[in-house]
């Protein structure tokens, strides 16, 4: 749906979750009722990002090639493609589920999974999950939840979270260890990425005033974006500046 | 002060009601001040300057094309009010240097890359410019700047990455740095100083 891709920083924030939903009496900007719990949580994480999370991302980056991070990278995207089609077509967005098809093919039969040639010939990726499908179905986004290890979300996609978590439909096509591959292709992706943006998460994790308060409004800023709900609370702000 | 800027403000809307010919900003206006822009930042980033220059070119395009002090009047909210004059442009000049290094910082990751303007149009009361940035190795991202006249010169307010505002950034970031100083505008000028 979204031509570009999601802005890299965010892919650090995916995940699992969350049941009941809490939505708030009118749209809002920020629904951030769990505040107390989602500090705790985002105290943690931080702590684990700078104990574990930045440190291996490093030792990953440095000692790993880029051109096999890239292959890294594209094969967990390419894993996932299965489940983007589903998702597309639950949506009901036959195009990008054909062109997802189209793109799953290329990069089959021309780059083993690993090289991404589908998006030289003008099939760029186009994400989506479960998440988005309920925002199709008209879930109302609830709270804004940072989950534990796995950062910003928010109760409808901490729900899509769970579901692309479980439904990814090449997991039936593999048995034994190797059902260990798309996970383990999507951590090592997500450590590449830490690594790739370093300097703009190190900036927000370490030297914002409020790294919580920050994320929250960079995630929920780039989510709404990417399902294309344009920008809900920005309008006051230059009623502002030019004085109206 | 107040009743001056809403008597401004309507006359502006006013003028821009009563047609193209008093109202004479367009997308080519817009398109052409980006096109300046980013020409701008794709010869500092590609320069191979050092960062500490291109900090300082930065700026320069910041000062020469943003509405810098309407801007950061914006991300004081509601404490802009109970600032005073002096106050409100010893922020600006502070503001004006903190983010010409942070987005800076973040503007010297695409070295090597480029930023492409795509298009422009009328949004809400302002104009959005489309622009593409492509990086090596990465999917190319969106960036949009707003324009606007109503500061008197056609300036952009704001940028816009995946959906990022730069100004809603910025509120965030001086709402809590002013939580931390406890309200005090002074206080958090010199805190602001010492993080640019």
């Amino acid at each position: 749906m979204n031509q570009f891709n999601r802005l890299p920083l965010l892919a650090i924030c995916a995940a699992i979750g969350l049941s009941a939903c809490s939505v708030p009496d009118e749209q809002v900007e920020v629904h951030d009722p769990y505040e107390a719990t989602n500090r705790q949580i985002h105290a943690f994480n931080v702590g684990l990002d700078r104990a574990l999370v930045r440190p291996t991302s490093n030792a990953y980056g440095i000692v790993v090639p880029q051109p096999v991070r890239t292959g890294v990278s594209n094969f967990a995207n390419y894993i996932d493609t299965p489940r983007f089609i589903v998702n597309d077509l639950a949506q009901g967005n036959v195009g990008d589920a054909g062109h997802n098809l189209a793109r799953f093919v290329v990069n089959t039969i021309f780059g083993l999974g690993i090289l991404d040639p589908a998006t030289d010939a003008g099939l760029e990726t186009r994400r989506t999950g479960f998440g988005e499908t309920l925002y199709v179905w008209g879930a109302e986004e609830g709270a804004y939840i940072e989950l534990p290890v796995l950062g910003s979300s928010n109760e409808r996609d901490a729900v899509g979270q769970i579901v692309d978590f479980i439904s990814n439909p090449i997991s039936g096509t593999l048995d034994g260890a190797d059902e260990a591959i798309p996970p383990t292709a999507n951590v090592m992706d997500r450590l590449g990425q830490r690594y790739e943006f370093q300097g703009t998460i190190d900036a927000l994790l370490y030297e914002s005033a409020d790294s919580y308060a920050q994320l929250r409004n960079l995630y929920l800023q780039n989510r709404r974006f990417e399902l294309g709900q344009g920008d809900q609370g920005e309008f006051d702000v230059f009623d502002d500046i030019y004085g109206e | 002060m107040n009743r001056r800027s809403v008597f401004i403000g309507g006359a502006a809307i006013a003028a821009g009601f009563a047609g193209h010919g008093a109202f004479a900003f367009t997308d080519a206006d817009a398109k052409a001040l980006i096109n300046r822009v980013v020409a701008d930042i794709n010869g500092i980033i590609n320069s191979g300057r050092s960062e500490a220059a291109m900090f300082g070119q930065f700026e320069q395009v910041f000062r020469r094309y943003a509405d810098v002090p309407n801007v950061a009047r914006a991300t004081l909210g509601r404490d802009a009010r109970s600032a005073t004059p002096a106050q409100l442009s010893a922020f600006a000049e502070v503001f004006a240097v903190y983010i010409s290094r942070k987005y800076g910082r973040r503007f010297r990751e695409f070295i090597g890359g480029e930023i492409q303007v795509i298009s422009a149009a009328p949004v809400k009361r302002w104009f959005e410019v489309q622009t593409v940035t492509r990086l090596q190795g990465q999917a190319p991202f969106s960036v949009v700047f707003r324009v606007s006249d109503r500061s008197g010169r056609d300036l952009f307010f704001d940028i816009v990455i995946e959906g990022i505002s730069l100004v809603r950034t910025e509120q965030t970031e001086i709402g809590a740095l002013l939580d931390q100083n406890r309200g005090d505008i002074d206080a958090m000028i010199q805190d602001l100083r010492r993080r640019s």
